[in-house]
């Protein structure tokens, strides 16, 4: 054998082999992403079975050809969905709204703000962000019943509002902001709270608009507190919405209505992830956590 | 400067009134309640100050039953959705067709309301009188039985605990993981590359050193995230967890407080503060173990 063809083999078998390596890469992803999609195609694929047909499948069928929209009716109908669906976008509006009014204005006062006792107070917020919540809520939950504030707004949103974690990340991005720039306004006589409207807050708004869509994201799936601190339905949020539609509302067994609930709840948010995919993922992967 | 010096404080008033509100005084009054033995939530009296709460909860068997199931979550899907968001990840740093696709299908279960999809879950491997439940069908082709997972035995229950929990926890894992692997300096492969070495070493040489920062971390928040687990219990089993047996530490600080059981914020806090040590002693021992391995 020739020393070239002997080359011309190797290669063959080296390419043969990643041909291979990549085949089972692909298969790999392949098998998780029907893992993660599943759930969703059978929801929705639910959603749209009518309620007689989906009882006599005893081998469920993986598609249909009768859909029908009427579970949707029923979900808005019958039980209390629509509610549910706007006490939610007012918690979440007013609650992201009130921490960026919160986090702002403090991330300002340790990134640009001389006065004393500074340091000392933002190591003790540094310090607060190790407090798991499961120790806090237990008192939350007293102050905020003896406060008379159980079943509503107020009491939802207030305990929920500040994130020690979003005033670290907003203090960092306006840290890196020249500081020349407040110097030259500050000789301009522009006041501190132009300065923060007019000038920071324009220029970090990449991070602002990553840590608006986190909030976002918490308050759309928040849970424990709303369930400790609402039995009245009228201020259910969705969380708690489809839980109490599970135990008490079509009847357990109406499951393409419950199917239906699911999606209506679901797909807000991953309409606002497929709009802002990339700028969720990298505010995620710079300070995202579940839970 | 005076003006000044007063300013700065303006700007965190709203931060410090409600972070006092919320987060110190809370801290403080919960050690406090723990120590209050006999706390009458209508009259607001207690009888004395010990350890009575803590000795109550931990003799409770709601409570050891709360235990036992953490640990198993724990022990079972730290180490399972952390080998699986590794395994993908580095699959993933190495294809260029579909990656954006994948990364996207990937994080999908993050944005999702775990509440809702959990009811997905529970469709899929519940059996009613109507239908053994798709899971189920899929098994017997296998040849097993129809096992029950959401009100049967309890290895099953705890193996759709599991799994939920992975698939609910591995998009955060995975993107972490291809964003620190996109990072590992690239000279590196192509040297391995012109010596020849072997793909397992150049993963145990190069690419896991390299990553290992990322990787403890995710480990770290892995063990306390899963430490206190409850919704995705919640989503699948419904909100009467202890008659399921499926309850969590965290499901019981929530049951002691509200609910069925509910009006023991004595109770609740000293099983919060006994959660607390645990997740502490956890993560000391993770971070010494970190300072051995990892490669800065």
């Amino acid at each position: 054998m020739t020393r070239q063809q002997e080359f011309a083999r190797i290669r063959r078998r080296a390419r043969a082999k990643d041909i291979a390596f990549t085949a089972i890469r692909y298969t790999l992803l392949g098998v998780w992403a029907v893992i993660v999609l599943f759930p969703f195609y059978w929801m929705i694929l639910t959603s749209v079975k009518e309620y007689g047909a989906y009882n006599s499948e005893f081998i469920p069928k993986f598609f249909t050809l009768t859909p029908t929209f009427k579970n949707y009716i029923d979900a808005f109908t019958t039980v209390s969905l629509g509610k549910y669906f706007i006490n939610t976008v007012i918690y979440t509006a007013v609650t992201t709204a009130l921490m960026l009014a919160v986090t702002v204005p403090a991330a300002f006062a340790f990134a640009r703000l001389e006065f004393k006792g500074r340091d000392t107070v933002f190591v003790l917020f540094l310090a607060l962000m190790m407090i798991p919540t499961e120790l806090v809520i237990i008192t939350n939950f007293v102050t905020v019943t003896d406060l008379g504030l159980r079943n509503t707004f107020t009491g939802l949103i207030l305990p929920t509002a500040t994130s020690v974690f979003y005033i670290y990340l907003l203090k960092e991005n306006f840290g890196q902001v020249p500081i020349e720039i407040y110097k030259a306004a500050k000789v301009d006589g522009t006041s501190d709270l132009k300065f923060l409207l007019k000038v920071l807050v324009p220029i970090c708004r990449p991070t602002i608009v990553t840590i608006t869509i986190l909030k976002v994201i918490e308050c759309w799936n928040a849970y424990v507190w709303p369930r400790l601190i609402t039995d009245n339905e009228a201020y259910y949020l969705v969380s708690n919405g489809i839980q109490e539609i599970r135990e008490n509302g079509f009847g357990r067994d109406n499951i393409p209505a419950m199917m239906a609930a699911v999606v209506v709840i679901s797909v807000p948010l991953i309409v606002l992830f497929l709009i802002f995919r990339k700028k969720i993922m990298a505010g995620v992967s710079r300070g995202g956590l579940k839970g | 400067m005076k003006r000044k010096r007063s300013s700065g404080w303006l700007y965190l008033l709203p931060a410090i009134l409600l972070l006092g509100a919320f987060m110190v005084y809370p801290l403080i009054d919960v050690l406090i309640y723990s120590v209050e033995e006999g706390y009458n939530s209508a009259s607001q009296t207690f009888n004395g100050v010990g350890l009575y709460n803590y000795s109550h909860v931990l003799r409770d068997p709601y409570f050891m039953q709360a235990l036992k199931n953490t640990f198993i979550i724990v022990i079972i899907t730290v180490p399972v959705s952390t080998g699986l968001a590794l395994l993908i990840s580095l699959q993933l740093s190495k294809i260029k067709k579909l990656r954006d696709l994948f990364q996207t299908v990937f994080f999908l279960p993050y944005v999702t309301n775990t509440l809702a999809v959990g009811l997905v879950f529970m469709i899929l491997f519940k059996r009613t009188p109507y239908s053994d439940g798709l899971i189920n069908l899929m098994i017997s082709i296998f040849g097993a039985g129809p096992v029950d997972f959401i009100d049967g035995p309890y290895a099953a229950k705890m193996f759709v605990m599991c799994f939920y929990t992975v698939w609910v926890v591995l998009p955060f894992k995975v993107l972490i993981l291809t964003s620190a692997l996109a990072s590992v300096k690239k000279e590196y492969y192509n040297a391995a590359r012109v010596d020849g070495t072997p793909r397992w070493r150049v993963f145990t040489k190069i690419t896991l050193p390299a990553i290992s920062p990322m990787l403890f971390y995710l480990i770290i928040t892995g063990f306390i995230g899963a430490f206190k687990a409850y919704s995705d219990e919640v989503a699948l089993f419904g909100t009467d967890l202890n008659a399921a047996g499926m309850n969590t530490i965290v499901g019981y600080i929530y049951d002691m407080l509200y609910g069925n059981g509910g009006g023991y914020p004595s109770y609740a806090a000293a099983a919060a503060l006994i959660l607390f040590a645990i997740v502490l002693t956890i993560t000391v021992i993770n971070l010494m173990v970190s300072r051995k391995h990892v490669h800065y």
